[in-house]
């Protein structure tokens, strides 16, 4: 199917792109495009201008600090999953990252799209609200620094404004697991669990469990308190709202996160 | 097919239906007629009649299609209007614009409340019933004698073909009044005639050509979608073209499956079966299509590979505001092989004898043929034991039932299944002949012109080598052309796996007859007597018989025939009829189940399957394969699904679970071969084996592995979520 | 329209295309390259599978203005003369295709994989094509041309 009509322009800096974006209500950024284009082809979305800023390879990038790791926001899965700073000190993102789609889509979709398209079933969004991450936004006011638990809103929502551009992730160097239950290879999360030790606490986040990816507080809560991973995970759907479709009915999704969450806990 | 350049051609547009049951209260096409060059067409505009259903015996016949939808639409995806523009991005456009005013109609879904006949999708026909098979009556002593008597209900869920070229149309007419038609289809022939039948035209007005057909799996065949392409190329006289992107197929292509399937099995408590009856509920969607007589296959196969000695057989099937149903690989014979199966497979269960020995105690004995079965068929050859000791021996049975007692025993949470299923199936099932003309050409190689019809099983080289094989000609010599009703005389294309048993046969006849009259031609220009001439294979030469001196190469001949204006002599056409042909065969599949999350994975698959002489080892190896994978699908991934409202959930490759290579494992084919004397070739058919096979082996091993947690079914598909409610109502 | 340049199959070219000109149809009807096939709108079945700058990408899945600069190949590209691609040559000695609709994309999805990972295993093979659908051959014979091709030093 073809997308509606719409004007393009290529954007040859951030400031530039969140110039363009001013130009026009219904402009919409086109990084990757492998989350834009196929609701696009649908006509499900129709932004009147793209401005492609896929381009921009000054965000392309993963460097460390001394307890953080910075990410570029146009770093493209593919790039994730190699990256030996991310192997090194938050193997979780590459690991994740391989799980996404197909090779095909991890070689043009970005981290930043990926997590600004805000699909509630979203792997490295999920990883990023477990790693209590730091997504760095540009404005026309300059940039601010949004804390992933305030960044996804609602389904295919984010805190960004319109004329933000996402540019930068960062999350802490840690240790975690991502265990996502698909009904084949190439399918979105049915349920997806993330594991993390940061801080010295466990956090568990969780996808396709609810209009955004969650975070699992009470599961933390009882594991913090002492509970075995059995009796901790048996909270894994309190305060979800698991959806039913094709994929999987709530009830399922529920159980399935259960069982996710305890054996993300004893790998913990 | 889209490939095909069409100079000029106007790009058709369906504007199809968004609800499931509406009356159409009105179209306005006001915007769309705005943009340049835009035309919409409603039924309104057209002057034909209804589309179908084929004349099967016992279908309603007033269960047909309308052309274009006239005042009401019975399933979403069905055509309202049409958009005629430039090209396809303009025609994408103006179908957004054009604005269809419903007034929605209560939806029937279900089978279950299609047969109540309370919301009628033909009122006119007073019933939602299409079609009914089998008995109605239910003999009360049928069960007479049985120690132990176990029933079922099975899902033989709904799947989209999905053949990965989406159907493509293109029509022009000709300066001399001629349409020539190229369409992606299984049966060229077949759709000239119904083409010329529905559009009121001489067959001879009409060309219809098949270039490279991407998959069809039963579901590519003259389509109402065809008919409007090339009555718009008439109407409007310009060359036009259609091609479906994949959202549309997904709803618009006919599905397969969709039937609801009860059993009840008796026999006595050694393992003898003694009397069987199986209920079919067939769903045929919102029209009367090939789906509403499919269940009459299920029927004739009801019995499997047992002799059983009393079988009842009833089916109903009913109109839903559904896509509609017709042939998909296996059509009708997966749900007689599903039922049986996983009858026999519950009744072994309940003796606690193993499966394999409650099958051999039943089998039709290899020396019984012909066998007419209780259900009416008349199979011609099999060996079925043979089939399950190869299968069994294959996979290692006695080690991996070792491993799963194991597993059981340390209560592993992931646990093993095995299943077996034996099966047999029906192949040429309606009787049909096939047409083959062999040529030698100027250059001595042979030309054979076939009515059968290849998208993707190869016969331009499986009758390319029948042929050779006959003429003593290296198989780069032979030239196989198909596909063009100009250039062929007859044919009926492929479907139902008759093309080698029929079509390789006629072609091989046919050679045969070729080489008879080239004896004649050689025996002219030897001064021999053609009584005398015989053909050395090897060297491609006929000579005198006994003296290889004297002869002439078949390149020779065709040079002296040529230079004589004798060439014409060397051609004949052949064919050939036969009665239905019936491959069995063996599988084993080995699954690990996962029994807290409820995933199944599918570790090996063991395929025994016997079509009779194989022409083509690797060819029909390679349909044994893509078989397997669909009914593999079947057992463990797809399912096309509607809302309450009848609004597909399922109408893209995201949403439809289409495995990937990732999801299946390799397959461990085994050949057997048990020739038919139905045909010269010995050869019965091979495209559907392995879906027919494959679906109850898997679903009998998901059983297997869930035995002991008191699991006696699975609904198909036996994905993650079915296993963990299976598992729950066991626990309940 | 806009006007896009990039090299198709070592060949410059230039063109004016409307900005929602999918690359796939770029390709197909602007360039006559019709060996890349469309089988879905959903990025899933990978028949448009090309290479861009030498990674598989979905060419329904990017716009053909986004391609400006870039490097595309397509299995047009593939054959030297009448000698096929190993890559070709393994799916044909295998007998991978049947209808052969996927095959173009199976075959670029196949030369990205054995770039990026020269001897995969049969999981790797199986993982590594995911991003492509087959309906005729259950998969089997295109795993074993790819192991084929790998074994060729493709």
């Amino acid at each position: 199917m073809i997308p509606a009509a719409f004007e393009y322009v290529r954007a040859g800096s951030v400031d530039e792109a969140v110039a363009l974006l001013g130009r026009d209500e219904d402009a919409k950024l086109l990084a990757g495009g492998h989350s834009l284009i196929p609701t696009m082809r649908l006509r499900f979305s129709r932004p009147s201008l793209l401005v492609d800023i896929g381009r921009l390879d000054d965000l392309r990038y993963v460097t460390a600090n001394r307890d953080r790791i910075a990410i570029g926001a146009l770093t493209r899965h593919a790039e994730l999953i190699r990256d030996p700073v991310l192997r090194e000190h938050c193997a979780v993102i590459g690991e994740a990252a391989a799980l996404i789609g197909d090779p095909q889509v991890r070689h043009r979709g970005t981290i930043g799209g990926s997590v600004a398209h805000g699909d509630p079933a979203s792997d490295l969004g999920t990883i990023l609200l477990t790693l209590d991450a730091e997504l760095v936004a540009r404005g026309p006011q300059g940039e601010r620094t949004i804390p992933a638990a305030a960044f996804f809103t609602g389904p295919f929502h984010n805190a960004l404004e319109h004329q933000e551009v996402l540019t930068e992730i960062r999350v802490p160097k840690a240790a975690g697991t991502y265990l996502k239950y698909v009904r084949r290879a190439p399918d979105w999360a049915t349920v997806g669990v993330a594991a993390a030790r940061v801080d010295g606490r466990v956090h568990i986040g969780l996808a396709s469990m609810g209009p955004t990816p969650l975070r699992a507080r009470s599961v933390e809560d009882a594991f913090a308190d002492g509970a075995s991973p059995a009796d901790a995970a048996a909270h894994a759907a309190d305060d979800t709202m698991p959806p039913a479709d094709a994929s999987a009915s709530s009830e399922y999704r529920a159980h399935l996160a259960q069982v996710l969450v305890r054996r993300a806990l004893e790998n913990s | 097919m889209e490939n095909l350049p069409l100079e000029g051609a106007l790009t058709v547009t369906f504007i199809r239906s968004l609800l499931a049951h509406a009356t159409i209260v009105g179209v306005d096409a006001t915007a769309a007629e705005a943009l340049p060059n835009v035309q919409v067409l409603t039924a309104a505009d057209m002057d034909l009649g209804v589309f179908g259903p084929p004349p099967l015996p016992g279908v309603n016949p007033g269960m047909g299609r309308p052309l274009l939808a006239v005042d009401r639409v019975r399933f979403v995806g069905d055509i309202i209007a049409i958009v005629i523009s430039d090209d396809r991005a303009t025609g994408a456009d103006a179908a957004e614009l054009v604005h269809v005013d419903y007034d929605p109609l209560p939806a029937v879904v279900s089978t279950h409340d299609a047969a109540k006949d309370e919301v009628l999708l033909f009122p006119e026909a007073g019933t939602n019933v299409a079609a009914r098979a089998g008995s109605p009556e239910h003999d009360e002593k049928l069960f007479d004698g049985c120690d132990v008597v176990v029933s079922g209900t099975l899902v033989s869920p709904r799947m989209a073909p999905c053949p990965l070229e989406p159907r493509s149309a293109a029509a022009e007419l000709g300066p001399d009044g001629r349409i020539t038609a190229w369409l992606s289809t299984q049966t060229p022939h077949q759709d000239r005639m119904v083409l010329a039948g529905t559009l009121g035209l001489d067959p001879a007005q009409l060309r219809v050509v098949a270039p490279d057909v991407g998959g069809g799996f039963g579901a590519k065949m003259l389509n109402v979608e065809e008919v409007l392409v090339v009555w718009l190329a008439r109407r409007l006289g310009r060359p036009v073209r259609w091609t479906e992107t994949r959202s549309e197929s997904m709803v618009a292509l006919p599905h397969g499956r969709a039937a609801h399937l009860e059993y009840t099995l008796g026999g006595t408590r050694d393992g003898k079966v003694l009397a069987y009856r199986l209920e079919v509920i067939q769903d045929c969607g919102g029209y009367a299509a090939l789906g509403a007589f499919l269940p009459n296959l299920t029927g004739l196969m009801a019995s499997g590979v047992y002799a059983i000695p009393r079988i009842e057989f009833e089916s109903c099937s009913v109109v839903t505001n559904t896509t509609p149903i017709s042939a998909f690989r296996g059509a009708g014979r997966p749900e007689a092989s599903q039922a049986i199966e996983r009858a026999i497979d519950t009744f072994a269960a309940e003796l606690g004898m193993d499966p394999a020995e409650v099958r051999r105690r039943n089998f039709i004995p290899k020396d019984a043929f012909p066998h007419t079965t209780a259900s009416h068929a008349v199979y011609d050859s099999g060996d079925y034991e043979g089939a399950l000791e190869l299968a069994l021996r294959s996979v290692g049975y006695d080690e991996l039932r070792d491993e799963q007692r194991h597993r059981r025993e340390q209560a592993a949470t992931t646990q093993l299944g095995i299943g077996i299923s034996c099966y047999v199936e029906i192949t040429n099932g309606i009787s049909e002949s096939e047409f083959g003309e062999v040529e030698i050409t100027r250059d001595g190689g042979a030309l054979l012109r076939t009515g059968s019809f290849s998208h993707g099983q190869g016969h331009e080289t499986t009758f390319a080598m029948i042929v050779a094989e006959r003429l003593g000609l290296p198989v780069e010599d032979v030239t196989v052309h198909k596909g063009d009703t100009d250039e062929i005389a007859k044919g009926t294309g492929t479907y139902g796996s008759k093309s080698t048993q029929i079509g390789g046969t006629a072609a091989r006849l046919a050679a045969d007859d070729v080489l008879e009259l080239a004896k004649q031609l050689v025996a002219d220009y030897l001064e021999a007597s053609p009584a005398d001439i015989v053909l050395d294979p090897a060297a491609g030469r006929l000579h005198v018989a006994g003296d290889p001196s004297v002869g002439i190469s078949w390149a020779d001949l065709a040079s002296r025939a040529s230079a004589d204006e004798r060439l014409a002599e060397l051609k004949a056409e052949h064919e050939f009829k036969a009665e239905p042909s019936f491959p069995f065969g063996a599988h084993i599949a080995v699954v690990e189940v996962d029994t807290e999350t409820g995933r199944v994975e599918l570790r090996r698959l063991v395929a025994v399957d016997d079509a009779g002489t194989l022409v083509n080892p690797l060819i029909a190896e390679g349909q044994v394969h893509g078989g397997v994978a669909t009914g593999v699908a079947q057992a463990l991934y797809e399912n096309f699904v509607y809302d309450e409202h009848g609004n597909p959930l399922t109408g893209t490759f995201v949403g439809y679970a289409f495995p990937s290579s990732a999801d299946l494992p390799s397959w461990e084919t085994v050949e057997m071969e048990t020739p038919t004397p139905l045909n010269a070739l010995g050869a019965k058919g091979i495209g559907e084996s392995g879906t027919i096979g494959a679906t109850p082996a898997v679903h009998n091993a998901v059983v297997d592995a869930l035995t002991p947690f008191g699991v006696r079914n699975v609904d198909l598909p036996a994905n993650g979520e079915n296993v963990w409610r299976a598992l729950q109502e066991a626990k309940a | 329209m806009t006007r896009v340049a990039l090299t198709v199959n070592g060949s410059r070219c230039e063109a004016d295309v409307e900005p929602r000109q999918l690359l796939a149809y770029f390709l197909r009807d602007q360039l006559g390259l019709t060996g890349t096939n469309v089988g879905c709108d959903t990025t899933s079945c990978g028949t448009c599978t090309v290479l861009v700058d030498g990674e598989s990408v979905k060419s329904c899945t990017v716009f053909a203005v986004q391609a400006e600069g870039c490097e595309v190949t397509t299995v047009e590209g593939l054959a030297q003369g009448d000698e096929l691609h190993p890559v070709q040559q393994a799916f044909h000695e295998q007998h991978a295709l049947q209808c052969g609709y996927c095959t173009p994309g199976f075959v670029m999805a196949t030369i990205s994989l054995l770039n990026e990972n020269p001897n995969p295993s049969e999981v790797e093979i199986r993982d590594g094509l995911e991003g492509n659908l087959c309906r005729c051959t259950g998969y089997h014979n295109i795993v074993k041309a790819v192991q084929a091709a790998a074994r060729a030093g493709a």
